[in-house]
């Protein structure tokens, strides 16, 4: 019966498949793509690496430049220092480290841009996703990922110079360099990013869901905010964290618009100085390699690097927790 | 030929009168004249593609949402054209139970109460979730657990609460799309025992592929074919509506008797 398939009617050797190269080309691809991800992992922990090497430097040296006024300074009181100075002037000549100065600015500018960006955002993302037609949605949502490619140099001095006279108008105590243009920029800045995402979030939402609540008698506005919302949930949290981080980040418009003037405290009239602004000030000046004022660069680079990295782990628990799962 | 329809108007729930469905260009459902008695549980049987699903959708004027649907004839609700009523109030006294369970991600608590609260309801709502979830036959087995969320009960817990979640806001019917082709045998029969019991308060249309659900639940049965059209799709149309028990015994068209019979389909 055997004898009958037609496989064997073939001749032998028609079949030769070469394992073995076949195995030695598996072995090289596997090499190369290891390789490749290898150097991006070690330049990750390369960067890593040399921040929280020159910030612990930084730490060692802080307290001699603090004892020179007299008094002995501990590591312990170094940091603590660090944590709760109300000035900071490492390019003074009386040095003082007080970093809340710089995360004041960097958190109430970054509170302005999503004030700003979080309404324009998810109204955006509502809008094109439940509101709009399909053609319109098609046109639109292109043109809003455009508005993600302005370049930053641009957005800072369109706050420059067009927000901050606009300001001006009406609040005339806000001055040439402030927070609050750099923050409403910003905010335009990181809008499509939380609309994009947003409406993506929102449009993956189940059709079966809409109509489960159409079916109950409920209005468009009822089944947008109280059903296709809650379960888009997850996702529009997370394109706004991204959008947090991003504003934490960004350095050009802040650097631009907001000054560069250390101020503690949440006056949005006046000019501040972010941690970004900060790091460009100091590598933009010629602070000599090994100097205190070089390695407070790592220190705000690691205290930024920090934030960002607990908005992004904050972000990843919170989408594992609400996220929903629809077939 | 035996007049079996409802012979007063006070006893019709839903009346169709030439009822055509067209998506688009294409004629998806063509002429349905139908009647549908109060109290009284009416199935729709039929191939893939015959309209069934269609037509129900009519009823409670779910084919408004899709962008390119468009019906033509009359259906009337109570002896009223539906077409002046207010969608959204239509949607409250017909409600819909779903093919594929699709509980709301909130708790089972909040999926009974979000249609009762749009809804102006001004009761005690503790009272009206334990109410609904007992006429649905989940009572029991979620009471110790409604602040959790309903998308972690099983698919016939989850149907059933559908279920609880539509006859919450007290409707007059329950129109029902194949509502336990995703469900085991097990929860298949405590859905169908709860339509009996629904049956006295409520009148239902149920959409089936099962005949014996269809014979097994309801009192009278549509059987709806589809045919073949020019431009290659298919067009549904009603073949046959009668008692159950003369659907599928004693069934006048020749297509009704083989597909009941299991010849085709």
């Amino acid at each position: 019966m055997t004898a009958e398939l037609p496989l064997n009617d073939i001749a032998p050797g028609t079949w030769r498949p070469n394992r073995s190269r076949s195995q030695t080309i598996q072995l090289i691809v596997k090499i190369i793509c290891g390789a490749f991800a290898a150097i991006s992992i070690l330049t990750t922990i390369g960067i890593i690496g040399t921040l929280i090497f020159e910030a612990l430097s930084f730490f060692g040296d802080l307290p001699g430049e603090l004892s020179k006024d007299g008094q002995d300074v501990s590591y312990i009181q170094g940091v603590i220092h660090f944590l709760t100075a109300g000035r900071w002037t490492p390019l003074f000549a009386s040095k003082q480290f007080g970093i809340f100065v710089l995360i004041s600015a960097t958190l109430m500018i970054t509170f302005i841009s999503i004030l700003v960006a979080l309404p324009l955002g998810l109204l955006a993302a509502i809008c094109l996703s439940e509101y709009a037609s399909p053609k319109l949605r098609r046109i639109l949502k292109p043109v809003l990922e455009i508005l993600a490619g302005v370049p930053t140099v641009v957005y800072g001095y369109f706050a420059l110079l067009t927000v901050t006279p606009f300001l001006q108008l009406f609040l005339p105590p806000v001055e040439g360099f402030n927070a609050l243009s750099a923050g409403i920029v910003l905010g335009i800045m990181i809008t499509p990013m939380i609309a994009s995402l947003s409406e993506d979030a929102i449009y993956s939402v189940p059709q079966s869901l809409r109509d489960g609540s159409y079916a109950l008698g409920s209005t468009k506005r009822e089944t947008v905010w109280s059903v296709v919302l809650p379960a888009a949930l997850s996702g529009i949290v997370s394109s706004l964290i991204l959008a947090m981080s991003r504003a934490i980040g960004e350095t050009m418009i802040v650097t631009l618009a907001a000054g560069a003037n250390p101020t503690l405290g949440f006056n949005p009239f006046v000019p501040v100085m972010t941690m970004t602004a900060y790091i460009v000030q100091v590598t933009k000046g010629d602070a000599p390699h090994g100097t205190i004022a070089y390695e407070t660069l790592y220190a705000v680079g690691m205290v930024l690097f920090l934030i960002t990295l607990a908005l992004n782990i904050f972000s990843f628990w919170f989408v594992r927790r609400f996220r929903q799962k629809y077939d | 030929m035996q007049d079996t329809r409802p012979q007063t108007m006070t006893d019709v729930a839903l009346k169709a009168e030439k009822i055509s469905v067209y998506y688009g260009s294409n004629l998806a459902v063509k002429d349905v004249f139908l009647d549908i008695p109060r109290n009284q549980i009416v199935a729709f049987i039929g191939p893939s593609g015959c309209g069934k699903s269609t037509v129900l959708r009519c009823f409670n004027r779910m084919n408004d949402l899709i962008p390119i649907a468009r019906v033509d004839g009359n259906i009337s609700f109570n002896g009223e054209d539906i077409k002046r009523f207010d969608p959204v109030e239509l949607r409250r006294r017909v409600g819909m139970v779903f093919q594929k369970p699709n509980p709301f991600p909130k708790s089972i608590y909040e999926n009974i109460a979000f249609g009762a609260r749009i809804n102006g309801y001004q009761g005690d709502m503790d009272e009206l979730v334990e109410r609904s979830l007992k006429g649905a036959a989940l009572w029991d087995e979620v009471k110790d657990k409604l602040k959790d969320s309903g998308l972690g009960l099983s698919g016939g817990q989850q149907q059933r609460l559908c279920i609880a979640r539509a006859i919450a806001i007290e409707p007059e019917v329950i129109l029902m799309d194949e509502p336990c082709s995703a469900l085991d045998p097990i929860s298949t029969l405590k859905v169908e025992e709860l339509m009996h019991d629904l049956k006295s308060q409520y009148t239902i249309v149920i959409v089936t592929h099962n005949m014996q659900q269809a014979s097994r639940v309801s009192d009278r049965t549509a059987f709806f074919n589809a045919q073949a059209t020019e431009a290659g799709g298919k067009m549904g149309y009603l073949v046959e509506y009668d008692e159950t028990q003369v659907i599928f015994s004693n069934p006048r068209e020749e297509y009704t008797r083989d597909y009941v019979s299991g010849r085709f389909g």
